[in-house]
Order: C-alpha cells, then sequence, then structure tokens
C-alpha cells in the first residue's frame, strides 16, 4: 500500500452484512467497486458466498464521518464514573427472562 | 460426426450441461488473474455454478444414456468431436471486456433458456433449470452491470468491449439454431423453442448495448457446428488442460 492511491483506483466501499432476520446488519470489511450496484454485487460474491447473510447495506468510506482518536477524552471518559447510567441496581421479575 | 443411433434426449442434455461446463472452465482460466480481486470472486463464483449446473446435467444424461457413463466419464473422457457445447463459450477469454461480452451475451441466453425449460416434462431437467434460474439471474445483472459500466465508461473501455461484441457476434445465431434433436425433444414435452426465445433475446441485449452507448454489430459472417462436433481451434487447448490429470493419472484421488 503507497499513501498516493492511483487515480484509476475505484472508490472504496464499507460493507454491512445482516446475517438473518431479526439481527441487525453488522460491519463485515470493505471493498473497491465503480458504484454502489456494484459494489452491492461485489460484497455479494465476496461475503455472502459461505451463506453469511440475508440483507447487505454499502455505503462510500468517504461518506462515513468517524469520531478522531483526539475525541476519546470529552466524549468518553466522562461517562466512566455515572454508574447510574447502568441499569444494574434494579430487580427484575422472572417473566422478564433475558434482557 | 452424428451418430444415428444416438438418444436425442441424451445429445439434449449434453449440449446444456457442456455449454455450461465449458464457459465455467474458461472463468476458472482467470483464477489469479482476475483485474481487482472482487472480480475474481466472482468470476469464480459464477464459473463454479456453471460447473454445478453441468455435473447435475451431464450426471443426468449420463443415466438417461444407460451406459454407465457418469458425469467424469463424460467430462474428462470426451474428445473434441464429441463436445456439444456452443461455439461461444468456447471462445478464448481476451480480455476482460470479451469474457464480459461473452459472458453478457450467453447470460442473456440461459436465463431464458432455463426459465421454459423449468416446465422440461423430463421433471429432473425442470428441476435443474428451476435451480439453475436463479443463478442465472444472478450472473445476468452481473454481466449486463459490466457492460454498462465499460460501454459507457472510459474511451479504452468502450472501444475493448466493441471490439469484443464484434469479435464474438458470428457467434450468436448458433444460440438459436435448432435440429432433429431439439424438434424431437419439443415434441416429448422435454426441449425448447429456442427460436422463439430470439426476439427476447434480441430486445433484452439491444436494450443493453444501447443504454451502454454499443453499436449492435453487423458482421456479415456467422459459424456454427458445435451440434454436429464441429468446433473452433480454441476447444482443443481447453480440453488439454482441462482433461490432462484424469487421463494421466485415471485413478487419481484427492
Amino acid at each position: 500500500m503507497t499513501d498516493k492511491a492511483p487515480l484509476h483506483e475505484l472508490p472504496l466501499f464499507e460493507v454491512f452484512i445482516r446475517s438473518k432476520n431479526g439481527l441487525h446488519h453488522r460491519h463485515v470489511g470493505s471493498l473497491h467497486a465503480a458504484d454502489a450496484e456494484m459494489a452491492l454485487t461485489a460484497a455479494r460474491d465476496v461475503y455472502t458466498r459461505r451463506s453469511e447473510g440475508v440483507s447487505i447495506w454499502v455505503v462510500r468510506t468517504k461518506d462515513i464521518t468517524a469520531s478522531s482518536p483526539e475525541d476519546r477524552g470529552p466524549f468518553f471518559d466522562p461517562n466512566e464514573d455515572k454508574m447510574y447510567r447502568h441499569p444494574t441496581f434494579y430487580d427484575l421479575p422472572d417473566e422478564v427472562g433475558h434482557m | 460426426m452424428n451418430r444415428p443411433e444416438t438418444d436425442p434426449h441424451f445429445e439434449y442434455l449434453l449440449r446444456l450441461g457442456d455449454s455450461s461446463l465449458i464457459l465455467g472452465q474458461r472463468l476458472a482460466e482467470w483464477c489469479g488473474k482476475a483485474p481487482i480481486l472482487e472480480e475474481e470472486l466472482a468470476l469464480m463464483n459464477i464459473g463454479l455454478d456453471l460447473i454445478g449446473q453441468a455435473r447435475l446435467l451431464l450426471s443426468h444424461a449420463g443415466q438417461v444414456e444407460g451406459r454407465g457413463r457418469d458425469e467424469d466419464r463424460l467430462a474428462f473422457f470426451r474428445d473434441v468431436q464429441e463436445w456439444r457445447n456452443l461455439l461461444l463459450v468456447e471462445q478464448e477469454n481476451g480480455d476482460f471486456a470479451k469474457t464480459m461480452a461473452r459472458q453478457f451475451l450467453f447470460d442473456t441466453f440461459q436465463g431464458l433458456q432455463y426459465r421454459e425449460l423449468a416446465a422440461s416434462a423430463d421433471s429432473t431437467l425442470a428441476e435443474i433449470a428451476v435451480k439453475s434460474l436463479k443463478e442465472a439471474e444472478y450472473h445476468q445483472r452481473h454481466s449486463r452491470n459490466w457492460m454498462l459500466r465499460m460501454g459507457d465508461g472510459t474511451e479504452e473501455s468502450h472501444t475493448r468491449l466493441q471490439k469484443a461484441l464484434d469479435e464474438l457476434w458470428g457467434y450468436v445465431p448458433e444460440l438459436f439454431e435448432m435440429d432433429e434433436v431439439d424438434q424431437a425433444m419439443i415434441a416429448a414435452g422435454i426441449g425448447i423453442d429456442t427460436n422463439a426465445l430470439r426476439a427476447e433475446w434480441d430486445s433484452r441485449v439491444r436494450e443493453v448495448l444501447s443504454e451502454a452507448t454499443l453499436t449492435v454489430p453487423d458482421v456479415g459472417w456467422a459459424v456454427s457446428g458445435s451440434r454436429k462436433g464441429q468446433h473452433t481451434e480454441h476447444l482443443g487447448y481447453l480440453l488439454a488442460e482441462m482433461q490432462f490429470l484424469p487421463r494421466a493419472y485415471p485413478d487419481a484421488r484427492w
């Protein structure tokens, strides 16, 4: 991998697969494709050939807005001492089962 | 040469199975050489779909023939003149544009063929057709996508794809040719009238070519002969590679 991607390189897409109905789509990897339709078929060929999915999402990598490592302090650290946000202080009736 | 004693039912299944197998083998030649990894997997998936179809069709052909030949016997121990695949599918891969043009012309045909064969009086053949139709529909989507993107892509991709179509167009009329085997199978309710599919094939192909800014070739030549075992020079080399191992080591095992 070089820093300078050649001009003719195809755009990068991220691939999300729903493994079965009721579950949510999970990020499984990425691939190069000319456009969204080609990314969808490529994702089908690369990531679902062993029956891994029932639904596929693809999205241009450049369209994803991500938090940066510098955000970690202000974003996540303040949550660490707020135990009251975790619902661990309730007694669940047995009928509820697993939550 | 067509031996007069050949059972038309066997012959018919052989034609279907052989076209799938030879095109599957052609696609397998891209293994390790495809332009990008994503496309490599796509080509291998499609090739393996076709080889899977061929296994079912040739196994069934062997049973219909009743001389104890199984799928492997039929795939690996027949010489050029005994093969019944369409001339189109044995044409060399060339560049990626040629591979995709060949694929598009065939996929469009095969999809229509399987759709009709799903109603065959031969229930095994009908089941194979139903299963294979889903695969064929995906193959069509894949090759159609490439036709649109290469045809309406860069100047180079357009030029290459148009050249590929011009080179392959003369093999198209054979897809719709029919002989006494086809007639016998139509009469028995087993086979289909491919001639009746021509108009639909034409309109589908023309629609894509037009959207892809490609010109429908007007080449002024056409060849056929696969029904009689007359092939282009390319099939022999393909068979030599495909059949080498089981012929050199008949009892070879994994």
